[in-house]
């Protein structure tokens, strides 16, 4: 092999990491795309409805996992997600944000009164302990419940990701904590314009 | 707690978090295979004991609520790694089981699949490539870096594929890298340059994984943000999950380079003196 061939195997690899690079900076979140399983679950809206993800098809949906007596990152988060959609002005209807309760025990009487006080864009989701687990595991996700203090209070252990699909229902973006409402608006945006273009 | 919890607990653990009829299915034909031969060219005890604990942990660590935490704490997938690409592989190839499994392959697979196969020019050559023993440290030692990159890490735990692959790949290595430690000495070959060269490598991979292990053990920040985004399961912080997975990639897994040397360092000792008996662990497989 001669000697240029050589440099082009090797500068292959770089000039493919350089536009993966690229690509991902389009977007301030990360580009899961293909990375995860499309949007599926089997679950009971706050309504008490029991809903699928073709219920929501033709929205970008954002999906949270959470719980209602969550007093900090659960609050934050939402309200983090209901602003950025509210920043798209006419065009939030085309957003609806999947909030998955996994503390059916606390969750299922109170989720209904919850989910009004945020915003009507926001949808609460629960379900049984196998529903749940089900939908956790296909988003690689965790939860689990600690031990109760003397009160009957206990903390749930949950994820602080939010995965973001298509209006298909295809994966799109994993949002993490520390996103700002601006960078989510910005990509929602992107978002809804590539699905109606 | 009560005797029936506790099966029923121990029961709910052993079921595959994720299942996999692959691993299920080479861990048991490795288990048949490896009873069939043991029966037949009579190996010792000790040595079943060690291919057996090897064995099973693999499976453990891979098929059931294991993999489930290390999914979601760090220091757990340390854990796992640990066990898959050091202490398993480790007990695996030190048992010297080649002569045994060999010996209880049917006589019809090995004719017509295991000897072209170990005939094939080009898989002769990568094999002895990859065996050649500063290569299998570099590969060692860059797979551990590999997948702890952290946008690499971030992806592995999101997909499936991807992470089945890491963590195969870290048995397969971990496998091919204690395998050629204590593979027998290769004709002709001094004993210098066969324990000796082994030791060096033993030497060497010792560091990069100390520098690794102490830089995530020490770091104050979070550098794996997808446990945070996932869910740790674990009551305990961000940076006490990490600091944990950095002293587990640190200590344990340097560690296992020492006792390593030892075994090798007893082997030479051994051979020196009875120069004419041959110790090793593909005793009786180096046709």
């Amino acid at each position: 092999m001669s000697r240029s061939k050589h440099l082009i195997l090797w500068l292959l690899p770089l000039f493919l990491l350089g536009c993966s690079g690229e690509a991902s900076n389009q977007w301030h979140g990360h580009d899961i795309t293909g990375v995860m399983p499309d949007l599926e679950f089997d679950l009971t809206d706050h309504t008490g409805q029991p809903v699928t993800a073709e219920d929501y098809r033709g929205k970008v949906t954002m999906m949270f996992f959470g719980y209602t007596s969550c007093r900090h990152v659960c609050p934050v988060a939402l309200s983090k997600l209901a602003d950025a959609t509210r920043e798209l002005g006419d065009q939030a209807d085309k957003v609806e944000i999947l909030f998955v309760a996994v503390d059916p025990k606390r969750d299922k009487k109170v989720l209904d009164d919850y989910v009004t006080n945020f915003t009507p864009d926001l949808v609460g989701l629960t379900g049984t302990q196998k529903q749940l687990k089900a939908v956790a595991k296909r988003y690689r996700v965790a939860f689990s419940y600690e031990e109760p203090r003397e009160d009957g209070f206990y903390i749930v252990n949950h994820s602080g990701a939010v995965f973001v699909f298509g209006p298909q229902g295809k994966v799109r973006l994993l949002i993490d904590e520390q996103s700002k409402t601006a960078n989510i608006t910005e990509d929602l945006r992107r978002l809804i314009e590539q699905s109606s273009g | 707690m009560t005797l029936p919890t506790m099966l029923e607990q121990t029961v709910a653990f052993l079921q595959p978090y994720d299942f996999s009829p692959t691993v299920l299915l080479v861990c048991i034909g490795a288990g048949l295979l490896y009873q069939r031969g043991w029966r037949k060219a009579g190996g010792g005890l000790g040595q079943a004991v060690m291919f057996w604990i090897g064995l099973v942990a693999m499976y453990v660590v891979l098929q059931t609520q294991f993999d489930y935490y290390g999914q979601h704490s760090f220091f757990m997938h340390r854990l796992q790694h640990l066990v898959l690409h050091h202490v398993a592989p480790f007990l695996i190839a030190v048992s010297a089981p080649a002569a045994i499994l060999g010996a209880g392959l049917p006589e019809r697979i090995h004719r017509y699949v295991v000897a072209p196969l170990r005939r094939n020019w080009l898989l002769r050559h990568l094999y002895a490539a990859i065996q050649e023993p500063l290569v299998a440290g570099a590969i060692f030692v860059g797979l551990i870096y590999f997948w702890l990159i952290p946008s690499v890490h971030f992806y592995a735990m999101l997909n499936v594929p991807l992470y089945n692959t890491m963590n195969w790949g870290m048995a397969i290595d971990g496998l091919l890298f204690w395998w050629m430690i204590f593979n027998l000495r290769a004709p002709g070959a001094s004993d210098m340059r066969h324990y000796g060269y082994r030791l060096l490598v033993l030497f060497l991979v010792m560091f990069p994984q100390i520098a690794l292990g102490a830089y995530i053990a020490l770091s104050d920040h979070d550098l794996f943000g997808i446990y945070a985004a996932c869910g740790r399961i674990l009551p305990i912080t961000p940076l006490t999950d990490q600091a944990i997975g950095g002293l587990l990639t640190w200590v344990p897994a340097a560690m296992m380079s020492v006792v390593g040397g030892l075994v090798l360092v007893h082997r030479w000792n051994r051979r020196s003196r009875h120069v004419e008996k041959p110790v090793s662990p593909t005793l009786g497989c180096a046709r």
